[in-house]
């Protein structure tokens, strides 16, 4: 601060407390309406302080007998959705840091095609391809299935470039020295590089856990059954059922519960977070 | 972007085997599907799906001419602008007011960052629960102030509401790039303006600002790239593209017309349409790119 104002250091606790109510309020609803039963929130407006069946409440959600409605239980669907995160976490890193040394530690033919075909998929979003794409996947018979879920949104352009990026800052005397040692390439890359990309892994770690964990359309369109729904899908159903009233307090539990694991991955990892957003950010 | 090390590893085959799971997964999920794509754009499947014939670009040209897509276009140009200049404005100002302290910044930049974390199809279901108009608190307090909230009839209203969700998730992301860029204007700029006379504001438009366009419009670009892709999960939990259209923006015109619709050529030509606008995103983004590099 270049000078000391009062008034304009209020206002700016102002602005910022202002800020944390406004981004936290739908959310604080949300964990209100858990807490009461389903009588209250259908009989009209909501109450705004939690009331006594917090308890009662998620545990409904989180026991097995949360199946109804042709919806699996919450666990399962849990579980579906950190088996995506996790298998589209470690599979993007593990292709891209690959490709990346292949781009960066050898030259051989078509590597400049090699390059724009990997960069080509920074321009073809899902979303923008779902029909075709969808296609594939069941001609190749990987509906409802893991691969299917997982393996179409694993090649990525942008964590291919952070590594490649990074890769060229690594000093040319670590290689050489390597090679006089007589280690080949995949020793190089296992004692050297590998320890030396930690931090680059972990950030990446943060960033694709949340994107995997939040994927919604791509599920939608893979799965029908029931078994392989994933937590976004099941919510989304809960709501979008036909007949009867919908179970807000339910709703609003299994939706406190499914936005925790990322969100407690941004808080506690505050600093990998920021520097994976920042540096995949092309 | 094409440099190699100096001294590089002798082996012929192995670069091609680190590069194959990468280059499979591109070529079978990526670039055929978008060939598929741009292939029956130009044709036509007969009722019972057993003939296709070229048509040439009829599908680009009834979809240019149909209302519908047209109006499709028109929102998402509408939903794109909202929500990026509401989630920009709002991620400035918090961020300029982090910047300002010394030590409870870390504080609130972790109360804040978090909703980047939220699936975008939870906080559609957050603010719709909000909005609905039987137990929604805004929508009960709306009506105290006279004003009959229903975002299942009232299109302008579906849009609003899309547009809150899609920039209350978005505050956050570019809270963090514009604490960044304000990370790194040189202090000794301020302070010579400071000694000069100038006050925080005028510091504020003729320095700080200017020296954060760059930041501003990456930011623009990210931001109408996220609003039209991204937002699909929003969309379907809150308005399904209705009231009669009013939120049925271009991505999720794709997955009604293809997936549910099953009318593969328009939706085919849809797709490539968008993935033009994609493409045109991508290019302004790294020629910006380029130049922060040199920068």
């Amino acid at each position: 601060m270049v000078e000391n104002r009062p008034f304009l250091t209020f206002l700016t606790h102002l602005v910022l407390v202002a800020g944390v109510v406004i981004v936290a309020f739908p959310v604080y609803v949300a964990f209100i309406a858990s807490t009461h039963t389903s009588e209250v929130l259908v009989g009209g407006i909501i109450p705004l302080l939690p009331g006594g069946h917090l308890i009662e409440n998620y545990t409904q959600v989180l026991s097995a007998s949360s199946a109804a409605n042709g919806l699996p239980s919450y666990p399962l669907m849990a579980l579906n959705s950190l088996g995506m995160a996790l298998i589209i976490t470690f599979g993007k890193i593990a292709i891209s840091i690959l490709s990346a040394f292949a781009i960066v530690y050898f030259r051989f033919r078509f590597r400049l095609l090699a390059f724009w075909i990997i960069f080509i998929t920074l321009m073809l979003p899902v979303e923008v391809r779902i029909i075709p794409t969808y296609k594939v996947v069941a001609d190749l018979g990987m509906l409802n299935s893991y691969p299917g879920l997982t393996v179409p949104l694993i090649a990525s352009a942008t964590a291919t470039f952070l590594f490649r990026q990074f890769f060229m800052t690594v000093p040319d005397e670590l290689m050489e020295a390597a090679r006089v040692d007589g280690s080949g390439p995949l020793k190089f890359f296992r004692d050297i590089l590998l320890p030396l990309s930690r931090t680059n892994i972990a950030a990446l770690c943060v960033i694709l856990f949340i994107y995997g964990w939040i994927q919604y359309l791509w599920p939608l369109l893979v799965t029908t059954d029931p078994g392989y729904y994933t937590l976004m899908m099941g919510l989304k159903r809960m709501v979008a059922i036909q007949d009867g009233e919908v179970q807000w307090h339910l709703v609003m539990a299994g939706a406190i519960l499914a936005m925790l694991p990322p969100v407690l991955v941004v808080i506690l990892m505050q600093r990998l977070f920021i520097r994976g957003l920042t540096e995949t950010e092309k | 972007m094409m440099d190699t090390k100096r001294t590089i590893f002798p082996n012929r085959v192995m670069p091609y085997l680190l590069l194959a799971p990468q280059l499979v997964i591109t070529l079978v999920f990526f670039i055929w599907p978008a060939g598929q794509a741009v292939k029956s754009s130009f044709e036509r499947e007969d009722p019972f799906g057993l003939s296709t014939s070229f048509v040439g670009f009829q599908h680009y040209v009834r979809l240019l001419r149909d209302p519908l897509y047209l109006d499709s276009l028109a929102r998402t140009a509408v939903f794109a602008v909202a929500v990026t200049a509401l989630s920009m404005a709002f991620g400035l100002a918090l961020a300029v007011a982090v910047n300002r302290l010394v030590r409870s910044g870390r504080i609130y930049t972790t109360l804040l960052v978090w909703p980047y974390a939220v699936a975008p199809v939870i906080a559609g279901l957050l603010w719709w629960f909000l909005f609905n108009s039987t137990t929604g608190v805004l929508a009960y307090f709306l009506g105290q102030l006279g004003i009959r909230w229903d975002h299942n009839l009232n299109g302008t209203h579906a849009m609003i509401l899309i547009i809150i969700a899609a920039a209350w998730k978005q505050v956050s992301y570019n809270f963090l790039f514009f604490l960044a860029g304000l990370q790194s204007v040189p202090h000794s700029l301020i302070e010579a303006a400071a000694i000069d006379g100038s006050g925080p504001v005028k510091r504020f438009f003729t320095i700080v600002l200017p020296l954060l366009s760059p930041t501003t419009f990456f930011l623009f670009i990210v931001n109408v790239n996220y609003t039209m892709f991204d937002t699909f999960g929003i969309v379907d939990a809150t308005t399904a593209g209705g009231p009669a259209q009013a939120t049925n923006i271009l991505v999720y015109k794709v997955y009604n017309d293809g997936y549910l619709g099953l009318n593969l050529g328009s939706s085919s030509a849809q797709s490539v349409l968008l993935m033009l606008i994609v493409v045109v995103l991508t290019v302004i983004q790294f020629r910006y790119v380029e130049r922060r590099v040199q920068y």
